[in-house]
């Protein structure tokens, strides 16, 4: 066995990314909203990764910083609303904020 | 390398498992980070060292302890963790989880039918490559990778902030009437 196949890398991150989905679409409590989200950027960077590697070029690890980079603001402004959310209506149930006033 | 990689891949799928089933936010970030670490083994097993430190040390680091941060400071009590337990219920999970699994299949039935065939054999790409090309011809999305974070800097000071914009002036009077008075 020398070196493993291309769709094992890509397998693993199929089923990362679908757990992700999942849990992202079974809570309602933000904070596993916003955890899900993160397993679901870190499923696509290791897919990312992945073709990189196979291919042998340094691509993938260029996309795979902006991936970082991306996921880095995501949680950054998904937090700040999830303080503003637990601010203003005393719960992380993302159903409270479904209406839209002020 | 093989056995490093399929080792880490199944405590990375293990603990993400755990990450959408637990009810506890702590015990959930604490088993995303094992993901997160398993996932960087996995970078290092397929000859990307780079990858796997920055994603220790911003994923694992930087990001997930901003997670802890926050959990700490909103104090999650056990409140919490039975109002999660009351919303877990099969009746709930069981469609999405269902609709998930189809997607799954179908992902993995396209990557079999498929024929990359091709044999990742751990062939180490350093960071010189990568910063050469980065600071070479991917100068401009280096560029808009900045610009992204420094909008998301300026929207969570903006969101983030606890008074809403028209306390400031509610204040301010309250505070003159008190000198007034």
């Amino acid at each position: 066995m020398n070196g493993i196949p291309m769709e094992h890398g890509l397998v693993l991150a199929a089923i990362l990314f679908t757990l992700g989905f999942a849990g992202l679409i079974c809570r309602r409590n933000m904070v596993f909203v916003l955890m899900s989200l993160e397993v679901m950027l870190n499923a696509a960077a290791l897919a990312f990764i992945v073709g990189g590697t196979a291919w042998g070029q340094p691509e993938g690890q260029a996309m795979f910083l902006l991936v970082i980079t991306l996921a880095a603001a995501e949680a950054s402004v998904g937090l700040a609303l999830l303080i503003q959310l637990h601010h203003r209506f005393k719960s992380l149930d993302v159903d409270a904020a479904n209406r839209m006033r002020g | 390398m093989e056995i490093a990689f399929y080792l880490s891949g199944l405590i990375a799928v293990l603990a993400t498992l755990g990450v959408i089933t637990n009810t506890n936010p702590v015990h959930a970030l604490l088993y995303l980070i094992v993901s997160l670490i398993s996932v960087a083994l996995v970078f290092f097993a397929l000859g990307a060292p780079f990858a796997g430190a920055l994603e220790v040390i911003v994923y694992a680091g930087a990001i997930m302890v901003l997670f802890v941060f926050v959990v700490m400071m909103l104090n999650l009590g056990d409140q919490g963790a039975a109002q999660e337990k009351a919303w877990l219920r099969p009746r709930i999970w069981l469609g999405p989880s269902l609709l998930a699994a189809v997607l799954l299949v179908t992902l993995i039935a396209t990557l079999w039918s498929g024929d990359a065939g091709r044999m990742i054999s751990g062939e180490v790409l350093t960071a010189k490559a990568v910063g050469s090309l980065l600071f070479g011809p991917w100068l401009m999305v280096v560029e808009l990778g900045a610009m992204l974070l420094l909008a998301a800097l300026v929207t969570a000071s903006h969101v983030g902030r606890v008074a809403s914009p028209d306390k400031p002036e509610v204040n301010a009077e309250s505070g003159a009437r008190k000198e007034a008075s």
